[in-house]
């Protein structure tokens, strides 16, 4: 299988958005399929105020979930313990990477089968264990295009977006054996069914995320529509599951509403074809399901999220994609310019901490502040707020009260800080801003048509002729005469 | 696991502890999720018929096809589906309230999963054209089936091959899958997998065209034994 990696970097972001910004073809498919997205969302959430009722329950789960995450991991690993599931933890990707290759030597397996997981994204699994010669196999449709065609997803939830049929058709005939060329979806379906049954039946390892993970029960849930989550989580002897240390909630009942939102908000639908709720491995006299699960829990950036109060919202997401699909910046650029695994508002958030800001740094600038991310998101989180919050982040020194985050004002410039601090004396002291003005005005002729980073999208900044203080008094002067 | 794995996994778990309990995070209060459902315009309707048909009404919009059979009939019905649909081999599980009614209507079609995954998967792969399992209950607001797999009927018996037969029992259709969590207390003794379905499988992954039959089943036939109390009594 290919592992043609695609270069993609978080510091790339500006240069590529403004290369995907030109593609009309891209473009299209971007915003046919959000368009398409936001009406089967808003056909579910008919009236505004059914809509935040809902959210305000989903909401109160994760925030009562985030405060008490240490004693729900606890709570979650005594549970699975006692059900026989393996439980890691993992600090970053090299520690997950690490652990999904022990497991795979001990079972001398050379394949993986893979349901969805971005997680798996984030950690790089598939080329961490391309190195070690361990093929993971994607199994999620819109997934398994995406590996035959060495590309990557452009979005969380339909991560194929942005090819058309055609481009699938096409891949199909020359990367399946014996497949012939057709635009027909149902056709084209079956073949990549008929591919993936056998590595189904002869994975030894299956791989899956973690929509929820419930604390009181022991119990890893996972939403699908296709069935291959399922596959992955029965056929296989082991059963490796990854997620964010962030995904726990206290009770079962708690993920009935949360899985309510994540279905309207993602695809428009009321439910997934499955909703697939694991409570540890096979148990004594069941003929089939996994022998040994695994559970690995990432941390990766999560708990610097989590420290500050001011960020900490960031981790309520129940990755629904909703943001994305609202978003006018990502629908205009598409999924890869981010250069993340998780673009979109939501990515503009959460890789920050993941990656840190100095790489991420013009993420958070890729937002026109309008706030569509935050009325649709199902779970509150405030991402415009949380967006500005790290843009000043990017661009200050931590003022002593806050930990820095990993890349703190990394986007700091001296020229730059400079002239705010000069436009702050200016603008506070009236002794010096009447002069500053009377020769602004006086002198505006002489101002520069090239205003370094302002005017490379921008028309260029230019003093009026006069103040409005100068108008005013000329007025009332005026009036006095008359 | 090895030594140096035991230890990798002691320093990870316990930086990921510090970190998260270092900070002092006051605890927030727990979501009603029981006031929220209460309130819903949609469980107050307290007529079962109601339900049943709005059950009905959900689970074909998401392409089951139902077929309404009474508890005397059902048997019949399920033959006339294998034949309909000229299913050759049928797999179900021995020692549930219907397996005498299969084995009488389907004789030598029907196979029972006797054996491990490991020794009837050839079989379960490639030559079975349909799994056959109870339904524990159905839900009325999405058309939900709720399945949950035993040591009779395993979890690849409604998964892997490509025709899924359910048989529920129209009584057993509850308002939310709420109402199920709740009123069957499911947090005190959850089963190794409990399964929502809503139709045959399906993804859009190509350019937004639904397709059926992505992984799992291509067709969900759900056989729904009206054994509620107006139509039994219409029928006797």
């Amino acid at each position: 299988m290919s592992v043609t990696e695609h270069i993609v970097r978080p510091e790339d972001f500006k240069l590529r958005s403004r290369e995907s910004v030109a593609d009309p073809k891209l473009r299209g498919n971007f915003r046919g399929a959000m368009d398409f997205l936001i009406d089967k969302r808003a056909a579910q959430f008919p009236d505004n105020a059914t809509f935040t009722l809902l959210r305000k329950v989903g909401e109160t789960t994760r925030k009562h979930a985030l405060s008490r995450l240490p004693d729900l991991l606890d709570q979650l690993e005594i549970n699975l313990q006692r059900l026989g599931v393996n439980v890691h933890y993992a600090e970053n990707s090299a520690d997950a990477n690490r652990i999904f290759l022990e497991i795979a030597k001990k079972h001398h397996a050379d394949m993986m089968i893979k349901g969805k997981s971005m997680v798996s994204e984030e950690i790089e699994l598939n080329q961490a264990m391309a190195t070690e010669g361990i093929e993971c196999i994607e199994s999620d449709m819109g997934e398994y295009i995406l590996q035959i065609d060495g590309d990557r997803p452009s979005h969380i939830i339909m991560p194929a977006i942005h090819k058309t049929k055609q481009d699938i058709a096409k891949l199909f005939s020359e990367k399946i054996p014996g497949a012939t060329y057709t635009e027909d979806v149902d056709e084209l379906i079956s073949m990549g069914r008929s591919v993936l049954r056998d590595k189904f039946r002869d994975a030894r390892i299956g791989v899956s995320g973690v929509n929820f993970m419930i604390a009181e029960t022991g119990t890893i849930a996972l939403v699908e529509n296709e069935g291959n989550g399922r596959m992955c989580t029965t056929i296989p002897d082991v059963h490796i599951a990854i997620t964010g240390i962030e995904k726990v909630v206290e009770k079962l009942e708690h993920v009935v509403p949360l899985y309510a939102l994540l279905t309207r908000s993602a695809t428009g639908q009321a439910v997934s074809t499955y909703f697939n709720l694991i409570t540890g491995p096979r148990r004594v006299g069941e003929k089939d399901g996994p022998r040994e699960m695994h559970l690995i829990l990432l941390d990766n950036g999560r708990t610097q999220a989590y420290r500050e109060e001011k960020f900490r919202a960031t981790l309520q997401c129940i990755r629904c994609g909703a943001c994305m699909n609202h978003c006018p910046v990502y629908t205009r650029v598409g999924g890869h310019s981010y250069g993340t695994a998780y673009p979109g508002p939501i990515g503009s958030i959460i890789s920050p901490h993941l990656l840190g800001l100095s790489g991420t740094r013009d993420l958070p600038t890729a937002s026109s502040l309008c706030g569509a991310c935050g009325e649709v998101c199902p779970v509150g989180i405030p991402i415009p707020e949380i967006l500005m919050r790290l843009r000043e982040a990017a661009r200050n020194n931590s003022d002593g009260a806050d930990q820095a985050l990993r890349g703190q004002a990394s986007a700091r410039k001296m020229l730059e800080a400079l002239t705010w601090k000069a436009w702050r004396i200016l603008y506070s002291n009236s002794f010096l801003y009447r002069p500053f003005v009377f020769i602004a005005t006086r002198l505006r002729w002489l101002t520069p048509t090239n205003q370094a980073g302002w005017t490379t999208s921008r028309t260029p900044l230019r003093p009026a002729p006069r103040a409005m203080r100068e108008l005013l008094a000329q007025r009332n002067k005026q009036r006095e005469k008359n | 696991m090895s030594a140096t794995h035991l230890s990798d996994n002691q320093r990870a778990r316990s930086a990921i502890f510090k970190r998260l309990r270092e900070i002092p995070v006051s605890p927030l209060p727990a979501p009603d999720v029981q006031a929220y459902f209460r309130a819903q315009p949609t469980v107050l309707v307290q007529s079962s018929a109601n339900r049943i048909e709005r059950f009905i009404t959900q689970a074909k919009s998401w392409r089951t096809e139902i077929i309404e059979a009474t508890p005397g009939t059902w048997q019949e019905y399920v033959a006339e589906v294998v034949q309909k649909k000229s299913l050759q081999r049928l797999l179900a599980g021995r020692g549930t309230s219907f397996s005498e009614g299969l084995n009488r209507a389907l004789g030598n079609k029907l196979s029972w999963y006797d054996e491990d995954l490991s020794e009837i998967k050839p079989i379960l792969f490639s030559e079975t054209d349909a799994g056959i399992t109870t339904v524990r209950s159905g839900v009325a607001e999405t058309g939900s089936l709720i399945v949950w797999p035993t040591h009779n009927e395993p979890r690849s018996l409604s998964l892997v091959p490509p025709v899924h037969i359910a048989i529920l029992y129209a009584s057993d259709i509850v308002e939310t899958l709420f109402e199920a969590v709740s009123t069957q207390n499911w947090a005190s003794g959850m089963p190794t997998n409990a399964l929502l379905i809503s139709g045959p499988s399906r993804t859009s992954d190509i350019q937004r065209t639904l397709a059926y039959g992505a992984h799992g089943p291509k067709e969900l036939v759900l056989i729904l034994i009206r054994d509620d109390v107006a139509n039994t009594q219409a029928r006797a």
